[in-house]
């Protein structure tokens, strides 16, 4: 850190932690006080994106590797959690029959198996978590010692959604099909649409979303986050040095991989739904498209992405029913035109031609040697 | 790495300035003394646009018409429309919005059953009335729903009694992969197993699929009495296409739809789907001197080379019901309107329909139809009676099974 930060004075190095602390007083005092219930409901779904954002800002961003299925993760937790919250919407009307109403119909007589976990609201958690890390440790650790990187690896990750999204669908007595998993009104005997209820949700994503960003600035700034962004400017290299690229990118994307599966917990709940149409391949591309904007190679700016595409996908919607696909579509053509580098890029030119008029020194964003090269 | 604050900074800035716009969305009130708002939720964008569009101008039609007529208990219907984006989420934010926000006396909407799934919580827990107009797959029955479209016992139980009648005794199933075919197929094939019927195949492909040579030369090869096809929108146009081009003709297996209205006929070819049979509550065909006046305005409205259907024909039918029941009730009150539910009758374009309380459904007679070489469809089978809507299925020993 102190290697690229030029003659850190105290003002300085306090900016950082003063912003964060200012950011999160404002997250977690103000805005429940100023928007309605409602409001906030939407700004604690668009945080669990942010929350993706970070995932896919580490991994492609620093690591290189376009995740373009962060949606798998994303949805294996969110269907974790559902899972847990429709046992215990079952387990407390007391008219329902034992089982889902969608598997009782599908004729299923007693709970598959692989649902019998999830009763226990801490297997969910840790299996939102667990299971999208596993698995991506697995897919990345087959992938990239076998050196597949690039555009292929893109497009497995895009074969990886699809066939989730199937998978999904085609097991309707298993998954609750095209319908996804939805009606679950409590959580630990709490009612989850109580507006106290909603704002704990809200707070309990913006400590995630923190905790996420943190974790991860620190990961960035360790030796690790530098090994990291030399696998993605020259993977060869660094493997010559006597490194292991297969572990580090590894690690990094089961890392990305473990924050979508918390943001999908955590969505579940407040948005009350999940469903295939929400985590198969438009979703996963969308989520990359937000650190596009937000830029990948900030995580501020990557969870500003997601923040600023949801509000805006939002607002556009409400005022023009009709036509706001066009604006949002403009929107991503004029950010990718003007600012390749993401609205964080563009903050820090701006910031670099305010502060220096002749800049003399090299953009200190780590952007990649060639960025052509980077998919 | 420098710590970014000038960076983190610029991004609160423009988060915080596009929240706080998003969140000055005037909040309207739901009713005056010379206005009543009401929801209009319907997909404007994505892949469920073509359908939805047609069913949001029949509802914004009924509503042109009950307000040029007075409105309802003396106020002005004004409707605030939403575009559900073909995204449960979207529906279900959109929704709490109208609710919320807009404090809607009542909402119009939906289409597939997943919007229906993601909005049921919503209006469920905000105690508001969502208006559900195109036929669906039973197994439902939300105090905060009215179905205005058919259940299966109103649509696919007397599809099959018609195919039965007509000793067509192999039935092969076609539909996409999501809840609505699946649910059907499953209630076909319990049906077919109480009645000696045989189910030679059952095929699902995605949503959107084109690809259908493999289906419909296995349809050629094996000569099944009639297919029961419960594809979803541009899929009908490859397989009726790619059936013909097979040569299979509707002489000899008749492919009966229940997701083809006069609406998709148009997009499929007429040529292609001439002599094949549809099941419905409603065609634009349908003769009597309501429907005569709704194809009128709505042709007249829209542009004559629009055609009516029966999810546009349910959602028009929704406006008058509700008025109907408002006036009923003479309250705007979402409990005091579902109290005056029950009975509530209107001559509508299908004939008379009357609600029933108990299920929130509409009582309504099935209809068999068979395309014509105008790519409208002419009705050649009616159930005897109307069709008192069974959602679970209870009333059939056959279906046992299905409803546990």
């Amino acid at each position: 850190m102190t290697t690229t930060e030029p003659t850190p004075t105290l003002l300085h190095r306090l900016r950082g932690p003063a912003t964060l602390a200012a950011l999160l007083a404002a997250a977690l005092l103000l805005l429940p006080q100023l928007l309605e219930p409602f409001r906030l409901n939407l700004l604690a779904q668009y945080l669990c994106y942010a929350i993706v954002a970070l995932g896919i800002a580490l991994a492609w961003g620093r690591g290189g590797m376009l995740t373009l299925g962060q949606g798998v993760y994303f949805g294996l937790g969110a269907y974790a959690m559902a899972m847990h919250l429709t046992l215990q919407a079952t387990a407390a009307d007391p008219l329902a029959p034992d089982l889902p109403p969608f598997m009782v119909w599908s004729g299923l007589t007693q709970l598959p198996w692989f649902w019998r976990p999830f009763t226990s609201p801490a297997v969910a958690v840790l299996a939102a978590i667990l299971i999208p890390g596993t698995l991506a440790a697995l897919l990345g650790w087959s992938v990239f010692r076998r050196r597949v990187r690039g555009a292929y690896f893109a497009i497995l990750n895009q074969a990886l959604a699809a066939a989730f999204v199937i998978l999904l669908i085609g097991q309707q007595h298993l998954t609750g099909g095209s319908n996804g998993l939805t009606n679950f009104p409590v959580f630990a005997g709490q009612s989850l649409y109580t507006p106290t209820a909603q704002t704990t949700l809200y707070t309990l994503t913006v400590l995630t979303l923190t905790a996420t960003y943190l974790l991860f600035r620190h990961i960035t700034h360790s030796r690790y986050g530098k090994l990291l962004i030399a696998v993605r400017d020259a993977e060869d290299r660094v493997r010559y040095l006597g490194h292991n690229p297969t572990w580090i990118k590894t690690l990094a994307y089961t890392l990305a991989a473990m924050a979508a599966g918390a943001a999908g917990a955590l969505f579940v709940p407040i948005m009350g739904i999940i469903s295939p149409t929400l985590i198969g391949v438009i979703p996963s591309i969308m989520m990359v498209l937000a650190v596009a904007i937000g830029g990948r190679h900030s995580l501020a700016g990557a969870a500003a992405g997601a923040i600023i595409m949801n509000t805006a996908q939002t607002t556009f919607a409400e005022t023009f029913a009709g036509g706001w696909t066009y604006l949002q579509g403009a929107l991503f053509v004029l950010v990718i035109a003007l600012a390749p580098q993401g609205l964080a890029g563009l903050a820090t030119t701006l910031k670099n031609r305010l502060t220096r008029p002749t800049p003399t020194e090299p953009d200190p964003a780590p952007a990649p040697a060639a960025e052509r090269s980077t998919p | 790495m420098a710590p970014t604050p000038t960076r983190t900074l610029t991004a609160l800035t423009l988060t915080l300035g596009l929240t706080l716009t998003a969140c000055s969305g005037n909040d309207t009130q739901g009713i005056t003394d010379d206005t009543v708002t009401v929801g209009m939720i319907h997909s404007l964008s994505g892949t469920m646009a073509i359908s939805e569009v047609t069913v949001r101008d029949a509802v914004q039609l009924a509503i042109d018409e009950i307000n040029a007529d007075g409105g309802v208990l003396g106020r002005t219907i004004t409707p605030v429309i939403e575009d559900g984006a073909s995204n449960e989420t979207t529906f279900a934010e959109r929704a709490e919005k109208l609710l919320q926000s807009d404090n809607a006396a009542t909402v119009f909407g939906g289409w597939t059953s997943a919007s229906r799934k993601a909005m049921l919580p919503v209006f469920e827990r905000n105690n508001g009335l969502l208006w559900y107009p195109v036929q669906y797959e039973g197994l439902e029955a939300s105090p905060n729903i009215v179905y205005t479209g058919a259940t299966t016992n109103q649509q696919i139980i007397p599809a099959l009694d018609y195919l039965r009648e007509q000793g067509h005794t192999s039935l092969y199933l076609v539909g996409s992969d999501y809840v609505f075919p699946r649910t059907a197929n499953q209630i076909i094939t319990a049906y077919a197993d109480a009645h000696d019927m045989d189910i030679t195949a059952e095929e699902y492909t995605p949503l959107g699929h084109t690809e259908y040579s493999t289906i419909t030369n296995d349809i050629a090869r094996t000569e099944p009495d009639a297919v029961f096809n419960t594809l979803n929108g541009d899929s009908n146009v490859s397989f009726f296409q790619q059936l013909r081009s097979a040569g299979v003709t509707a002489d000899d297996t008749p492919v009966l739809s229940v997701s083809v209205a006069e609406e998709e006929v148009e997009g499929i070819g007429t040529d292609n789907i001439t002599g094949h049979l549809t099941a419905w509550n409603y065609y634009q065909t349908t003769d009597n001197d309501t429907n005569g006046v709704f194809v009128d305005a709505f042709t007249e409205r829209y542009g004559t080379d629009r055609v009516t259907s029966d999810p546009m024909q349910s959602a028009y039918n929704s406006v008058y019901l509700w008025k109907a029941a408002v006036e009923a009730a003479d309250s705007f009150d979402v409990d005091d309107v579902r109290a005056a539910l029950d009975g509530i009758t209107i001559d509508a374009p299908e004939g008379t329909i009357t609600l029933d309380g108990d299920t929130q459904h509409v009582i309504k007679t099935a209809r068999i139809g068979q395309v014509n070489d105008e790519g409208l469809i002419d009705e050649i089978w009616t159930s005897p009676e109307p069709i008192v809507p069974d959602p679970y299925l209870q009333g059939y020993d056959w279906a046992a099974d299905l409803n546990g």
